[in-house]
């Protein structure tokens, strides 16, 4: 039985007067994976920065103990041990890929750079082993992307990249903050095999922070939960998953979307079309500095939505469905194809007709943070549509109107006087929605929505959703890239790649049975119910 | 405690302007100016055109506060009568350039396509002139005078605020409420009054401000170069021509005249720095507390 | 033929043509400040040597009683075969007068930007790296009182301490370089302290932010977690970064010293294209004040495009875009 490679007590963090990591304490074990996974606004990425000296944040003080390996204390180090700790024996693995490599050096010198300064190796050496790492992470053709530069690597081939820098002096610990977060689930699975390999050849011990139980329940031995800077509770991985002491782990568990978990209610089979899109074409040209060049966003798109049904748009990023949402709402023209709404012409209206096709069709966007203009009052946003519609005469009028619409959405009507910032998240996402809602649009487009929420959060919205959708018969383009999250609320759905529709089939079909590959590699990289120890 | 402090925008960005003791006391500063600019001739203690030789090139002393010149006449009066004009020219010409600028650059931004090209080309061309050299091209054409000098200061400072005016309203328009609201058929013009203009102020408030400082400059080096207000208006840049010869037997010619532009435009460009301070980090803060995870 | 497609050269070629059609507007412009004038131009410039045959005789020769449009392409066409007319006021070749004077104000202008990037260069790195503390506030207001003051009355005042009051230095003048270089030295080191100083100031701020910008960037964030020494993480990662918006201002303050120097120019009485322009307008010389007008703007495209390249092949996203 040998020491933990970390072990941390007390921890504490404060900034100013605020104390935003208290009391927290956690072992990782040698050759093992600590989960550490929270919401936002928890603390995690706090904790892991300060356990290993690497916190910067102004004004920080941090306080506790964490010694590695059982005899060098890390909490309160001089600035010359850390230096050598990090890189030397504590490799980092950030969540941005697309930032965290410099952009003026090669591969092969952001990672000879800690060799040079750990390993004492000179250039060519370091060279070499540069490599061995790019080789061992994966990397095709690694011989000339040495010489390459991160912007002409995808995000998974950067990600893989930053953890050959991490583990390139064969550090004893692996911090890794987020790692998949910004990757699209088939490249994440991918990376969380890559990591279990490296883990187990190098023997290396593993911090994977994550905000997702799912990738959490795939990597961990141990698992911390984290609320509000502090430790709600800490257990194995398969006792957290299946004998959860606390109610917020419980209610964590339970709001996680789950492929076979949930479906819609049922529609009505013989529903009217609502929306009929066919060949749906997108062409544009982009400005880069060395010229346009032209991105075909959308190939031949055809499908229908049925009244009071949800057509789910799945598709990773880059797929073209958010370009489908900007045709359909008139942000984005198309190159051809047509749209029928009830038998209007979409992309083909003209003049005053326009105005009132854009009140049948309503839009949500994904980040609560800017989807509603941070400098009007709630009672205000929700307001427009009503103006712009004529829908309510008169001041009085609309402001029932608008304390109407925030209680549908489950909000106090108090809320019309607020600002933006005054709200979380999910209210925000809910305001978004009212007025969305305000406006009695016949087709909703909800792109990708609940993605920036909580889980938490969003399992509410979700269900708010699924309730407005029965009480008022509304119809739903719901655009999103998180399979449980389209099954739970989908009826049909069309699978996008690259701008082409992969399968188009009714929820139940795809899901039982997919028929093509892509769909299959889809469902198959979703991190499943159970976590691995499981198996 | 991941999104921010519950604080209304507005009022926390008073707040914040006030706590930073720079900006108050630039503000106080300017207050003065400001004062100074519209009673000048009330509080002038002598006419600006008294001539008095034998009291010429007389060190400043307790009935002449900053000295006489090389005419006898009072440096203080012509002093503050100076600052007056000076900030007379500045107001008019940045508010010139304000209006046309902002104008351009909001409809480049918003409307975007050949507009935006045609516009943009334009002003590029500006840009593609040095400001005081175009301003001394301007006046060359029309003649020196204060009226020029305006004019002149106006159209060279007209291209600054298109491109700021546009590059943040190419900013707001993609944000998704803008996009929001044209989804849902909202008309443009509620779309710029309502959620456009607002959100670009800032940016604009922060140039106006060091735009002003510059066109103090740019006026007080036009007069120096005898191009711009015209004799017998005092002028601080003249001014500081006239003292030329006389400056190391008479300083306070020099140093008066100098120190006023420099603490004036001092003033305008801390002013400055505090309210983008407090206006664009509140941006930055906004994007940080963004990235939620 | 591939070399034709090659990133670099595709980036060049665009903005080579960008460059031109904003030269074609600045031709126009300064084409049209003499047909702007309210008045007669000719008769303006010529003033109280006014005389039917002077006045007839300037007109013709400054081909002013053609039609506007042949006018101009004439006024094209021979600016590109670089005759740019004569003066109004004693008849010497435009081009000649303004080649004889562009020597001065380059070097006037380029020890002004040395002098800038020695004192802004390390001045902006540090009071980024220092941010928030004592050192960074004396930079920041250091720089604020450097954008402030006037440049004529910081050259008086420089004039008055070093060389009236102290005797170490000339009052004004020139002399060439190739000449009497001790001489060139000692003449250019008040006036080039002058445009350097306020250019300092003003560059010490920009370079200040692009260091903060790039510090917080995530790889900074990166090659601290690599426990890189200190100097690796602020000189390969932190300023490295920060040079290629450096640069681009480098470019854009040297073409604007290149127009702010007029005023620098007559107070040293140094003999440059700034005093020349300075001269020009109080006579109404309108030939002179374009074809320097259309020299300097023709500079700054130049000088800005040249940046752009430069920062083609410096930054690698462009280089192997």
């Amino acid at each position: 039985m040998s020491d933990p490679v970390l072990s941390v007590r007390d921890l504490r963090v404060r900034i100013g007067d605020r104390e935003i990591v208290r009391d927290v304490g956690f072992d990782v074990q040698r050759e093992k994976t600590l989960g550490i996974v929270g919401e936002s606004g928890s603390g995690k990425t706090m904790t892991a920065l300060a356990a290993t000296g690497l916190l910067d944040t102004p004004g920080a003080v941090v306080s506790g103990r964490s010694t590695l390996a059982g005899e060098t204390e890390l909490v309160g180090a001089s600035p010359r041990l850390l230096r050598r700790v990090h890189g030397g024996r504590i490799g980092f693995v950030f969540q941005d890929p697309g930032t965290s490599l410099n952009p003026l050096l090669t591969l092969e010198r952001q990672i000879t750079e800690s060799l040079e300064t750990h390993r004492k190796m000179t250039r060519r050496q370091a060279n070499a082993r540069a490599l061995e790492l790019l080789e061992a992470v994966g990397l095709p053709d690694p011989q000339r992307r040495l010489d390459a530069y991160p912007h002409q690597l995808s995000g998974g081939q950067r990600q893989r990249v930053m953890i050959a820098i991490a583990l390139a002096c064969d550090p004893e610990l692996l911090i890794a903050d987020e790692p998949t977060t910004s990757l699209d689930v088939t490249t994440q699975s991918q990376i969380i095999e890559l990591v279990r390999d490296l883990q187990r050849d190098f023997g290396t011990a593993v911090v994977w922070i994550s905000h997702d139980l799912g990738v959490i329940g795939q990597v961990a031995d141990d698992v911390t939960v984290l609320r509000d800077g502090e430790i709600v509770e800490q257990a194995p991985i398969l006792e957290i998953f299946d004998e959860p002491k606390n109610a917020y782990t419980r209610e964590l568990l339970r709001a996680r979307p789950l492929v076979g978990r949930s479906e819609p209610a049922p529609a009505s089979p013989d529903a009217p079309v609502l929306l009929r899109v066919d060949g749906l074409d997108v062409q544009f040209a982009v400005n880069t500095p060395v010229g346009k060049s032209t991105v075909h966003a959308v190939k031949q798109l055809s499908f229908e939505v049925r009244r009071g049904t949800t057509l789910g748009l799945v598709g990773e990023s880059g797929s073209g469905k958010s370009t489908v949402a900007g045709t359909l709402t008139g942000l984005i023209q198309p190159t051809a194809g047509t749209a029928r709404l009830d038998g209007v012409d979409v992309f083909g209206v003209r003049g005053a007709a326009t105005k009132e096709l854009r009140r049948r069709i309503g839009l949500v966007f994904q980040d609560p943070f800017s989807s509603l203009d941070p400098r009007v009052r709630v009672q205000t946003a929700i307001d427009e549509p009503l103006r712009v519609h004529g829908l309510a005469k008169g001041k009085r009028a609309r402001q029932t109107r608008v304390a109407e619409s925030l209680e549908l959405v489950g909000l106090p009507a108090s809320f019309a006087s607020r600002y933006p910032h005054e709200l979380s998240g999910g209210q925000r996402q809910r305001v978004s929605i009212a007025r969305a809602l305000a406006a009695e649009p016949e087709l909703l487009i909800l792109d990708e929505a609940t993605a920036s929420l909580d889980v938490s959060v969003q399992a509410h919205v979700l269900d708010l959703l699924a309730a407005l959708q029965r009480e008022l018969g509304l119809t739903y383009l719901f655009i999103g890239h998180d399979l449980a999250v389209i099954q739970q609320m989908s009826h049909q759905v069309l699978v996008m790649r690259d701008g082409e529709a992969v399968e188009y089939r009714t929820a139940a079909e795809l899901f039982a049975d997919p028929e093509h590959d892509y769909t299959r590699a889809l469902l198959a990289a979703v991190p499943p119910a159970r976590p691995r120890a499981a198996v | 405690m991941t999104t921010f402090t519950g604080e209304s925008t507005r009022v926390a960005s008073w707040r914040l302007l006030l706590r930073n003791p720079v900006t108050v006391v630039s503000a106080v500063l300017l207050g003065v100016v400001v004062f100074v600019a519209v009673a000048a001739n009330w509080i002038a203690p002598f006419g600006v055109n008294d001539v008095d030789v034998p009291n010429a090139l007389q060190p400043p002393s307790g009935q002449h506060w900053f000295g006489t010149d090389e005419l006898g006449r009072d440096v203080l009066s012509r002093v503050l009568v100076a600052i007056q004009a000076s900030i007379w020219v500045a107001v008019v010409s940045v508010a010139f350039a304000v209006v046309v600028g902002v104008t351009v650059g909001i409809v480049a931004g918003y409307r975007g396509g050949w507009v935006d090209t045609v516009f943009m080309r334009v002003v590029d061309v500006m840009f593609a002139f040095p400001v005081l050299l175009l301003a001394l091209a301007i006046v060359a054409v029309l003649g020196p005078g204060t009226t020029t000098t305006i004019l002149a200061i106006g159209t060279v400072y007209t291209p600054i605020f298109a491109r700021v005016a546009r590059a943040s309203t190419l900013s707001v328009r993609v944000e998704p409420y803008v996009q929001m609201s044209r989804a849902m058929g909202t008309g443009d013009l509620y779309i710029l009054g309502r959620h456009i203009v607002p959100n670009i102020a800032g940016p604009l408030i922060v140039q106006t401000s060091l735009s002003l400082a510059f066109a103090i400059l740019s006026e007080a080096a036009l007069s120096f170069l005898g191009l711009g207000i015209q004799p017998p208006q005092p002028s601080l840049g003249r001014m500081i021509f006239d003292s030329q010869g006389f400056v190391t037997m008479a300083w306070w010619m020099a140093v008066f005249p100098g120190a006023a532009i420099f603490v004036i435009v001092l003033a305008f460009n801390l002013v400055g720095d505090g309210l983008r301070d407090v206006l664009d980090p509140k941006q930055r803060t906004m994007i940080e507390a963004r990235g939620k995870r | 033929m591939a070399v034709l497609t090659h990133p670099i050269i595709r980036f060049i070629a665009r903005r080579l043509l960008y460059s031109l059609v904003v030269l074609l507007g600045v031709l126009i412009v300064v084409f049209a400040l003499v047909h702007l004038v309210p008045g007669d131009p000719v008769r303006i410039a010529l003033g109280t040597r006014y005389t039917p045959e002077a006045y007839n005789a300037l007109r013709s020769a400054s081909g002013l009683d053609r039609p506007i449009v042949e006018q101009f392409f004439g006024y094209i066409g021979s600016a590109l075969t670089g005759d740019l007319g004569v003066s109004f006021r004693n008849g010497d070749p435009v081009t000649v007068t303004l080649l004889q004077r562009l020597p001065a104000t380059v070097s006037l202008g380029v020890a002004g930007i040395l002098i800038a990037l020695v004192i802004a260069l390390p001045a902006g790195i540090w009071s980024a790296l220092r941010e928030g503390r004592v050192s960074d506030a004396i930079v920041r207001i250091t720089s604020q009182f450097g954008v402030s003051i006037p440049d004529f009355w910081l050259g008086i005042l420089l004039i008055a301490l070093f060389a009236t009051t102290l005797g170490w230095l000339p009052t004004s003048g020139y002399r060439p370089l190739f000449g009497d270089p001790a001489g060139w030295l000692r003449h250019i080191v008040l006036p080039s302290l002058t445009v350097g100083l306020v250019a300092a100031a003003i560059m010490t701020r920009y370079v200040r932010s692009a260091v903060l910008e790039v510090a917080s960037m995530g790889y900074v964030r990166t090659a601290r977690s690599k426990g890189l020494p200190p100097r690796v993480v602020t000189f390969r990662h932190t300023v490295r970064n920060a040079l290629i918006p450096v640069l681009t201002i480098t470019g854009i303050q040297l073409a604007t010293i290149l127009g702010g120097v007029i005023v620098v120019e007559v107070v040293f009485a140094w003999p440059g294209l700034g005093r020349l322009v300075y001269n020009a307008v109080a006579a109404r010389d309108y030939p002179v004040i374009q074809g320097a007008v259309l020299l300097i703007a023709t500079l700054f495209l130049i000088i800005n495009l040249v940046v752009d390249v430069l920062y083609a092949v410096v930054d690698p996203r462009i280089r192997l875009a």
